[in-house]
């Protein structure tokens, strides 16, 4: 059974596509809650709006003689405490499973490496510095958009970028994000992160990708006339091969 | 780049005093920290190599830079002196 559930081979989407109304598929823990919460705040959604709107049909259908429409009322204490505590009750229940994820993917507990992201007028440039050669030199490169004119076949337009961030799997990394000029934000939906850069201010994220594949994320809050021009591209690979490609910085 | 073999991965930790999402503060105290402290004990004094990991590994490069140059120029904000 096993070896059948490996044959088939699942492609996850880690991009955006044309006419996509759902979200990317999650690589992270904190990806995965924010999906579930989505989810089970729709389905409720769903059931009030299906409510609501039969209702609203059936006094339209029929007005006279409809228990949902009593045309002469002018006070009526029940309903009216009704429909104050029970909108109050369920936007209760939707703000604590709300307010529980929102605080835990705040938390960086225990990171295993520092990747610091600046957003420069367009263009990212990372720094890896918990690696440092002894001429104190640290890893440190920017990353281009690859224009339209350069685009290899199967590149992304305007996703796909000359370098891109390595980070291996099942690592608890931390992003220290920043700005060099404007605001820029640093978002990878895949990774369930997005986090605005200012300039003179560092903050930090955390991510936990579970799986290995290149993700796509852009610049997300509105920087200029090459806003569009500065995407984030995550390569997530396994330890012995991130640490091959530390070695060849 | 020898004691990559035998911790591979390792970064600052938690920091009680900069719980937030925040972390300017954190990076600007350990670079403050770091330099009060050889300016205390020497460059060679081991302790204060916590606060250079810290500081390395939250500050950007530039403003380390700009730090590095207004100490130079005696303009640095931060109190550093013993």
């Amino acid at each position: 059974m096993l070896n059948l559930l490996n044959m088939i081979n699942i492609i996850y989407n880690d991009v955006p596509t044309p006419y996509s109304c759902y979200f990317q598929d999650s690589a992270t823990p904190n990806q995965e809650g924010i999906l579930e919460l989505h989810d089970n705040i729709m389905f409720y959604l769903f059931i009030i709006l299906g409510l609501v709107s039969w209702m609203l049909f059936n006094i339209v259908r029929t007005y006279t003689k409809n228990p949902m429409a009593y045309k002469y009322i002018k006070h009526g204490q029940t309903i009216e405490i009704l429909w104050t505590i029970l909108p109050a009750v369920i936007l209760l229940i939707i703000a604590f499973p709300s307010f529980i994820l929102l605080y835990l993917c705040d938390e960086v507990i225990s990171p295993a490496m520092t990747i610091k992201a600046i957003g420069y007028q367009w263009y990212w440039k990372y720094e890896y510095s918990d690696f440092i050669n002894d001429n104190g030199e640290t890893i440190e490169f920017e990353s281009y958009v690859i224009p339209d004119d350069l685009l290899e076949e199967g590149q992304l337009r305007l996703l796909d970028t000359d370098t891109s961030i390595m980070v291996p799997v099942d690592t608890h990394i931390r992003f220290v994000v920043t700005a060099a000029d404007v605001i820029h934000d640093f978002c990878i939906p895949s990774l369930g992160i997005k986090v605005d850069a200012n300039p003179g201010r560092l903050n930090q994220v955390s991510a936990l990708i579970q799986r290995e594949g290149v993700f796509y994320g852009q610049c997300s809050e509105l920087c200029g006339i090459n806003h569009c021009a500065m995407p984030i591209k995550v390569e997530a690979v396994s330890l012995p091969k991130f640490l091959e490609w530390l070695n060849d910085q | 780049m020898s004691d990559k073999t035998e911790s591979p991965l390792h970064t600052v930790g938690f920091d009680a005093r900069f719980p937030q999402q925040n972390q300017t503060k954190h990076c600007w105290q350990a670079y403050v920290d770091y330099h009060k402290c050889i300016n205390i004990k020497g460059e060679d004094f081991a302790p204060c190599k916590v606060f250079w990991k810290t500081y390395s590994a939250l500050c950007p490069v530039d403003w380390v830079e700009k730090w590095d140059e207004q100490r130079a120029n005696g303009t640095f904000a931060g109190d550093v002196n013993p």
